[in-house]
């Protein structure tokens, strides 16, 4: 147990590696990834934009964070894809079967996630600076921003997890996102709520992305945050809490 | 216990859910020799080779590997085995050299690429090491998945199906690797539904039907168990595949 613990960091680094080689070898997930939002961004920008009354001149601005939270959203499906794929080819019972640190597997996909995410999104800005998006933010709320979505993938990412280890299927594996892909659109992402039927107003006002995306853009317009960030944290973390527990569960029960 | 053991195995049972995959298994397998568990699909090989390679724990019973149980001291075991499982367990996205590199640092050793270097050659993947290994053939990927196995110079390889999906070109290189194993001194755990690859390779054979060892021996002792009748009209020694199958028959009739 001992010699385990000692290499925990030296197998966290192979682990990193391989990751690292999965990420800059596999760029045309990452565009599948980034080519959706995007199309989405134009779509609402340049289609829709005129017609909707988001009380903003600048709309980009406007749909920029839930823009983000979608890319996000279908990047954790790849997550579910590769551990898929790892427990179905048996490179995990190989690893299994040498005496390292278990926890270090799932801890290369979550890292993995993170960084083909953090790329995703770094792309999407950039679209976005193109299409007129300006930000008065300051470097501490771009910290702040770059926290909550990374604690908003690391949540998503462990809930991919669960997924990716109990799946029968590669379909099985990725359909989980469909659902998380669809939740911005039922949230102040593209519109205000205000405009929605009672029923689903009160959803789209109590789900995550809703308060997610009114932290992130409070803070990219340099707004007052108030209540959001801290409702939008809370639902960060309890997410990644309770999906971790049970990733975690489905991991044990599996091998 | 005796220090020329390698893998001893006393009243082994493990079930999933409601089925007895396996019902109270006894064996034992001597150091460097090659050992075959023969079966048919369903037989519990598999099952076997996990517990084995700590990937199962065994419901009652005990198996030790190298010394070591495997449900109470499983870093012991891990560290004296490998298991090259039914599927060929590489990395497709990255190189052979790669994927060999790889295994090597997560076994600590110190010169991970003279090592991938050494077993490459060995295995006649040096003009294949720098490309994915998505473009490997079938026995190509078969011999990578074998070579990973050996790095760090495990004393006990666990071979499940090693050869099943091969074409006999290269189910025969496979055999040659299996021999020179056994040759320096490593111990071979070999699963098979072939019968004619325990007959070609191993010392010992034991035939697992239906959960349970029913016979275990070398293969002359195994031919002794049953004389073929004909043998002194047709002059023709039984086959293993004769013995197997008129075992295994006798045994359901029961």
């Amino acid at each position: 147990m001992e010699a385990v613990k000692k290499h925990f960091f030296s197998d966290m680094g192979v682990m990193l590696g391989r990751s690292m080689r999965h990420i800059t070898r596999s760029m045309d997930t990452i565009i599948t990834v980034t080519i959706m939002p995007i199309a989405l961004m134009l779509l609402f920008v340049y289609v829709f934009g005129g017609a909707i009354q988001a009380g903003t001149d600048n709309y980009v601005n406007y749909l920029l964070p839930g823009v983000l939270l979608i890319a996000i959203a279908s990047g954790i499906s790849y997550t579910a894809f590769r551990l898929f794929t790892d427990v179905q080819r048996g490179i995990f019972e190989r690893f299994h079967t040498m005496p390292i640190s278990r926890s270090t597997l799932l801890w290369g996909h979550v890292l993995t996630s993170l960084l083909s995410n953090a790329i995703s999104v770094v792309v999407i800005i950039l679209v976005a600076l193109v299409m007129g998006f300006r930000s008065s933010a300051g470097i501490l709320s771009w910290l702040a921003v770059a926290g909550i979505l990374a604690l908003f993938t690391l949540a998503l990412t462990w809930v991919a997890a669960i997924a990716g280890l109990s799946a029968k299927s590669v379909d099985g594996a990725s359909a989980l996102s469909y659902p998380i892909i669809f939740l911005p659109f039922i949230s102040s992402a593209f519109v205000p709520t205000e405009s929605m039927p009672s029923v689903v107003r009160a959803f789209a006002e109590n789900q995550p992305v809703t308060s997610i995306v009114g932290a992130i853009r409070a803070l990219l317009s340099d707004q007052p945050v108030g209540n959001d960030i801290w409702v939008a944290l809370a639902w960060c973390i309890g997410i990644l809490l309770v999906a971790y527990f049970f990733a975690m569960r489905v991991y044990k029960k599996r091998v | 216990m005796q220090t020329d053991t390698a893998i001893s195995v006393h009243g082994l049972e493990k079930s999933y859910k409601n089925v007895n995959v396996l019902k109270n298994i006894d064996f034992t397998v001597q150091k460097g020799t090659i050992f075959a568990l023969l079966g048919s699909n369903g037989a519990g090989k598999t099952t076997t080779v996990k517990v084995l390679t700590t990937l199962l724990k065994p419901d009652s019973g005990t198996a030790t590997v190298n010394g070591f149980d495997v449900a109470s001291k499983p870093d012991n075991v891990r560290r004296a085995i490998s298991l090259t499982g039914q599927f060929a367990a590489v990395d497709e996205i990255m190189t052979g050299r790669e994927n060999l590199i790889m295994i090597a640092k997560l076994r600590y050793l110190s010169n991970p690429r003279r090592v991938a270097d050494d077993l490459l050659r060995r295995f006649g993947l040096t003009d294949a090491a720098d490309r994915r290994v998505s473009t490997y053939s079938g026995g190509m990927r078969r011999r990578l998945d074998i070579a990973l196995s050996l790095v760090g110079k495990p004393q006990i390889i666990f071979l499940d199906e090693p050869t099943t999906g091969l074409d006999p070109e290269a189910r025969i290189e496979v055999w040659k690797i299996i021999k020179e194993l056994a040759d320096g001194g490593t111990t071979v755990f070999l699963t098979t539904q072939y019968l004619e690859e325990a007959e070609q390779l191993a010392d010992r054979i034991a035939i697992l039907h239906e959960g349970r060892i029913i016979v275990n021996g070398t293969l002359s002792e195994l031919k002794r168990l049953f004389p073929s009748p004909k043998v002194e009209y047709i002059e023709k020694q039984p086959t293993l595949e004769d013995i197997f199958l008129a075992i295994v028959g006798k045994k359901e009739g029961k």
